[in-house]
């Protein structure tokens, strides 16, 4: 049997914008025309103001290190990460997002909360997915 | 409260054993469980006229195993807090005379998984999307990611972290069925092994097979019957949702389903935290009990860590809090809630193996899924 692969999103219609902005290259979120607050995950009506009309931005690319874990477990797929950081980033626009660090050690010495970071994408199964690596790390 | 209106506990029992148990299925803890618990209320199936319990394997199997033509059911499924939403449930069905007498069960094959409930979700659901790719494997890695976020803010410490375990190892070492029964020191749990930084083995719940339920009825049923021990009154309740991720949370340094819960529980009861004299929080990590602790308004923001540290939960505390000894050393099947509930019980009927003196009001705070849902309930040992 061969080992296990890293799960890979499937999009449904509602997320399948933000993978296709992930796929070149852009951190795209959802904005309330009507509120001006900004939406992830993807969904069909603002949370905050019940609209229907939200658009899609582009996000800079940054965000900071709200919070994390270094797992020692491995998930399936993950056998050769560990001990790898699963995270929650938070974007300028305020919301946040489930990611893993790259590009950084495992080390909590090294990873301050509020540590700058961006986006770099990664390929995974049909899709891209959006981690981050330290701002100041080279591209 | 009159006694049509006032609702009671009168049957609580777990599975005669807990921890690993192969030769049983879900289902058959389940049953176990109930069985205990209407003999602990003098009652038979007979006496049954509503179910309430999750999937798996849900009301409707319970009803059918057990012979009982239910005329309500409640399938609520929302974590490991999903008990006390039935109670919660089951009160506002009985006082509307939907049902009289309801039963609340569960079982769960969490460690043997013998028929467990289906595990994982679709690559297209939210989670499979949006945390599933990143390598989190189970409430491990995932319910731990806002410990970090609640320490910064709060300046909670890892050794206060750690406090949290060594706190309830003192309930446990008194209970003769928790599963870890030996005092453990904060050097103890922080060498522990680490699963998931800034979390080590003794700060995660154990994974067990066991089971348990409850009957619930109206005071005025449980005196016609001439109920011999002490009635455990439900004097409020509250329940409240949260995020289905845990990555989005509004607050990862508060929990809305133990905020907004306790407040609707505690105004229904008509109690302050200073009517309080035992405590349950839902510990399926060390960390859940201080977001309990605070978000219930027991202590202010920041201070739930040197409470914990200072002894106030432990035994001769102020405010014995997780006296079994919790999911981290009592049991943990996967959906902890019922067990919070017959410590709670046990507690005020003053039958509990780490006995807590003068326990006239109890209260039980459940986490279901990881910050997804959450409830309260007050327990008392006279009626409102």
């Amino acid at each position: 049997m061969p080992p296990p692969t890293k799960p890979a999103p499937v999009p449904t219609p509602e997320t399948l914008p933000f993978w296709e902005g992930c796929a070149a290259g852009e951190l795209r979120i959802q904005r309330c025309t009507s509120c001006g607050k900004h939406v992830f995950y993807p969904r069909p009506a603002c949370p905050f103001c019940y609209s229907t009309d939200l658009e899609w931005v582009v996000s800079d690319g940054t965000a900071t290190l709200h919070s994390y874990v270094i797992s020692h477990r491995a998930a399936p797929g993950f056998a050769e990460e560990v001990p790898y950081v699963i995270a929650i980033v938070e974007l300028p626009e305020g919301v946040r997002m489930m990611t893993n660090l790259v590009e950084v050690e495992a080390d909590p010495e090294k990873l301050p909360l509020d540590m700058a970071l961006r986006v770099v994408f990664e390929p995974r199964g049909d899709v891209h997915l959006p981690l981050f690596a330290p701002a100041g790390s080279a591209a | 409260m009159s006694a049509k209106d006032d609702i009671v506990i009168i049957g609580a029992a777990e599975t005669d054993e807990l921890g690993k148990l192969p030769d049983m299925s879900t289902t058959a803890l389940h049953l176990q469980g109930a069985r205990n618990a209407l003999a602990d209320a003098g009652m038979t199936p007979a006496d049954i006229d509503g179910i309430a319990t999750v999937q798996t394997p849900g009301p409707v199997a319970i009803a059918h195993a057990m012979g009982i033509e239910a005329r309500w059911l409640d399938g609520t499924g929302v974590g490991g807090t999903s008990f006390l939403f039935h109670v919660r449930h089951a009160a506002g069905a009985i006082r509307a005379g939907l049902a009289e007498t309801v039963l609340i069960t569960h079982g769960e094959s969490g460690r043997s998984r013998v028929d467990p409930a289906a595990w994982g979700r679709s690559p297209q659901s939210l989670n499979g999307q949006f945390e599933a790719p990143y390598g989190v494997f189970g409430p491990p890695t995932a319910f731990t990611l806002t410990a970090l976020r609640f320490m910064h803010e709060t300046g909670t410490t890892l050794e206060q972290l750690a406090e949290v375990a060594v706190a309830q190892r003192r309930w446990s070492s008194r209970n003769p069925r928790a599963a870890m029964q030996d005092l453990a020191t904060v050097d103890d749990v922080l060498a522990s092994k680490m699963i998931a930084w800034p979390f080590t083995l003794l700060m995660c719940c154990l994974v067990t097979d066991g089971g348990g339920a409850l009957v619930v009825t109206t005071r005025e049923k449980a005196e016609a019957r001439g109920y011999d021990k002490p009635l455990v009154h439900l004097l409020g309740a509250g329940e409240a949702a949260d995020s289905p991720m845990v990555s989005q949370m509004p607050d990862m340094t508060s929990f809305g389903g133990f905020k907004r819960s306790s407040a609707a529980a505690f105004a229904e009861a008509g109690i302050t935290h200073a009517d309080v004299d035992h405590l349950m929080i839902y510990d399926a990590f060390a960390h859940v009990p201080l977001y309990g602790l605070e978000d219930a308004g027991f202590v202010g923001r920041g201070e739930a860590g040197a409470f914990v540290a200072e002894g106030n939960t432990s035994p001769g505390g102020r405010l014995p809090m997780n006296t079994n000894g919790g999911g981290m050393s009592y049991t943990h099947t996967g959906m902890y809630g019922m067990f919070a509930i017959q410590e709670a019980v046990r507690q005020v009927r003053g039958e509990a193996a780490a006995q807590v003196e003068g326990v006239e009001r109890s209260v039980v705070m459940g986490n279901g899924g990881m910050f997804m849902a959450g409830a309260t309930l007050v327990l008392g040992r006279s009626p409102r």
